[in-house]
């Protein structure tokens, strides 16, 4: 018998699986949704999905796609590699605002070579969001605080403080704007071409392949799986608990803090107050990484999905004047549908329970 | 001087909205739910006041809106966690994701502006003694709710439910029923703390105005370990926090120091409460 028949059958299987998994229909009834909202403001679906379609992927938004991919795959790759294990950090915007301003001080004040001081920059940026996380796993391995609410509470004096220095020491003088002076000569991010893609879609894109290969490849990758799926399980087979939460923190806040210099590191090539977090790369992010239930490739592919919902929601508003926030919208429903009907095993509520 | 009564008062004003929300959450803690979706349930609360006082003239139906929009809004999670058995965090992040997008949404396609609405002709809630009528409410709900819950029969039921929800099967107590009726009134509590906010506090609706109460009302059912009073105690943290960051704006500290200030009181008690009650448990608490 010829063996690539018989290979065929589960594929074919997997395929269905594929159409009939919640996913699918998250996604078909949150766009579902999203037309019945369409028809109510008077728009034609039709016509605003083609909008939002040819606004993100025709040649006047690939690029504006491609760049806020890069942030939101960087935000989704930071919030799915703990909760594969069931952690989920919600502290994102000041693991990520932070790390954009450590680059923008580093960019600013390091006495170095311009490209080395970019190496540097998104370094520092990387160890600043790593620390700020690694903070909050160590609240809740030794204070007891729930990772989910320490880590949120943590990222609000993180905004705070970041706006202060953006308004106040490290103000542009003579401007208007709340922002920090723009990088010197050289500090920068190479762009493709004209675009406003910048080397930073490839560090984003090499931790995802880096993350791929850690959940299939390696022993820790296995660690955090096993962790997801059977908390109780992983620790008695000798997983240590607090280390896999310190650890998956400080990979997580570190990748937020890289999305963070990226963005200092790219057009307009310094720290403006808001511009970070105003996107919503944190939240989408999150819904990203929910969605592909934090499997990498799936990560990949979902956050490609919201930023391309993102960016042609601009394109829909001009084309339907239906507000862009409808996509916002959109996104939340298709979380909402799939957490009804999924599951995430091992996320552990016994925690929860004896901290209140 | 510093501490003085007007410091209370405004206080007091900052914690109606938490200690409205945080008592809908520590209702639901109580039957076995844990609700964090109180922020986006406040905030659909915030937009219905809004709206339907504007398009109605009275800020009392905008209350009374806002009540039901957030009892309709908490559905979700009722029918998502209880009914469907799905995952109650992922509903909660979701659903105040959601209120976001929505309440934006309609504020663009309703009264066509974005940011902020803010119109003179929009009836706030009356004061009395300095106070909304909704602050009294907020007080007299605190004490319904420790007598509801340490004596009534329905809230020993609730609590049975959320305890062992087995047991209460067993003996004839619907837990689901119990679940539906906790979620719903937790609704209806953000939905009047909403509405305090958007009504009472001040008089409009800003895009994501609840900017984290509704986390921070979350934090106060665990520090205040789901009993009403102990909310209350943690709520009154909170607003403190704030009025102190408010007045020490007035002295010259930057807005931005202020601003973060109730989140990192909030945070810390956390710590201090948590610690300590972990120290006393450690001997029968180390398995985790």
């Amino acid at each position: 018998m010829n063996p690539s028949l018989e290979r065929t059958s589960p594929s074919l299987e997997r395929t269905r699986g594929a159409l009939r998994s919640p996913i699918t229909f998250s996604v078909l009834a949150g766009l579902l949704i999203g037309a019945l909202f369409l028809l109510g403001s008077g728009a034609n679906p039709v016509t605003a999905y083609e909008a939002v379609l040819t606004g993100s992927l025709g040649a006047d938004g690939i690029g504006s796609t491609l760049s806020t991919g890069t942030s939101v795959l960087g935000m989704a790759l930071a919030l799915a590699i703990p909760l594969r294990a069931g952690l989920i950090n919600l502290g994102g915007d000041g693991q990520m605002v932070l790390g954009g301003i450590t680059a923008a001080v580093t960019g600013l004040y390091a006495p170095l070579p311009a490209p080395l001081t970019v190496v540097i920059a998104l370094l520092a940026g990387m160890a600043a969001g790593a620390s700020y996380a690694a903070l909050a796993a160590l609240c809740e391995n030794h204070l007891g605080v729930p990772l989910l609410v320490s880590s949120l509470l943590l990222s609000y004096p993180a905004v705070s403080l970041a706006s202060y220095l953006a308004r106040y020491p490290l103000k542009e003088p003579g401007s208007s704007l709340p922002q920090t002076r723009a990088m010197p000569d050289g500090v920068a991010l190479p762009a493709f071409g004209d675009s406003t893609v910048t080397v930073g879609l490839i560090l984003i894109v090499l931790a995802a392949a880096a993350y791929w290969f850690a959940d299939r490849r390696t022993a820790f990758g296995y660690e955090i799986r096993m962790t997801g799926l059977n908390a109780r399980f992983s620790a008695y087979a000798g997983v240590e608990r607090r280390g896999l939460t310190l650890k998956l923190m400080s990979v997580s806040g570190a990748l937020a803090g890289l999305v963070g210099a990226i963005g200092v590191l790219s057009f307009p090539y310094r720290f403006v107050d808001g511009s970070l977090t105003a996107p919503g790369y944190t939240w989408t992010g999150l819904t990203a990484a929910l969605l592909a239930t934090a499997a990498p490739i799936g990560t990949v592919i979902s956050s490609f999905f919201f930023a391309v919902l993102q960016v042609g929601g601009l394109a829909m508003e001009r084309t339907t004047e239906v507000p862009r926030e409808l996509t916002q919208v959109l996104q939340a429903i298709v979380i909402v549908f799939l957490a009804a009907r999924l599951r995430f095993p091992g996320r552990r509520l016994d925690r929860r329970k004896e901290a209140v | 001087m510093f501490l003085d009564s007007d410091l209370l008062m405004s206080a007091l004003r900052a914690l109606t909205p938490i200690l409205l929300a945080a008592l809908g959450g520590a209702i639901c803690e109580r039957a076995g739910v844990f609700n964090i979706g109180l922020e986006g349930m406040m905030l659909m609360g915030c937009f219905t006041s809004v709206a339907t006082s504007w398009f109605t003239g009275s800020a009392w139906l905008g209350v009374l809106a806002a009540a039901l929009a957030a009892a309709a809004y908490s559905l979700i999670l009722a029918v998502g966690a209880v009914t469907l058995r799905g995952d109650a965090v992922v509903l909660g992040v979701a659903m105040n994701l959601l209120a976001v997008g929505l309440t934006g949404f309609l504020l663009r396609t309703v009264f066509g502006v974005q940011g902020t609405f803010d119109d003179p002709s929009l009836a706030g809630l009356p004061l009395a003694g300095g106070f909304t009528p909704l602050t009294y409410l907020s007080w007299a709900a605190v004490a319904v709710a420790t007598v509801m819950l340490s004596r009534h029969v329905w809230g020993l039921r609730l609590r049975g439910v959320g305890e062992a929800p087995d047991a209460a099967a067993t003996l004839g107590v619907s837990p689901a029923g119990y679940k539906y009726g906790a979620i719903l009134l937790s609704g209806v509590l953000c939905g009047l703390a909403g509405a305090q906010l958007a009504l009472g506090n001040v008089t409009l609706f800003t895009e994501n105005m609840t900017a984290g109460r509704g986390w921070i009302a979350v934090v106060a059912v665990m520090l205040g370990r789901a009993a009403p009073i102990g909310v209350l105690l943690a709520a009154l943290l909170f607003g403190l926090a704030e009025a102190a960051g408010f007045r020490l704006q007035g002295l010259g500290l930057p807005q931005q120091a202020t601003d973060a200030a109730p989140y990192v009181v909030t945070l810390g008690a956390l710590f201090l409460t948590t610690a300590r009650r972990r120290r006393r448990t450690r001997p029968t608490g180390a398995a985790s």
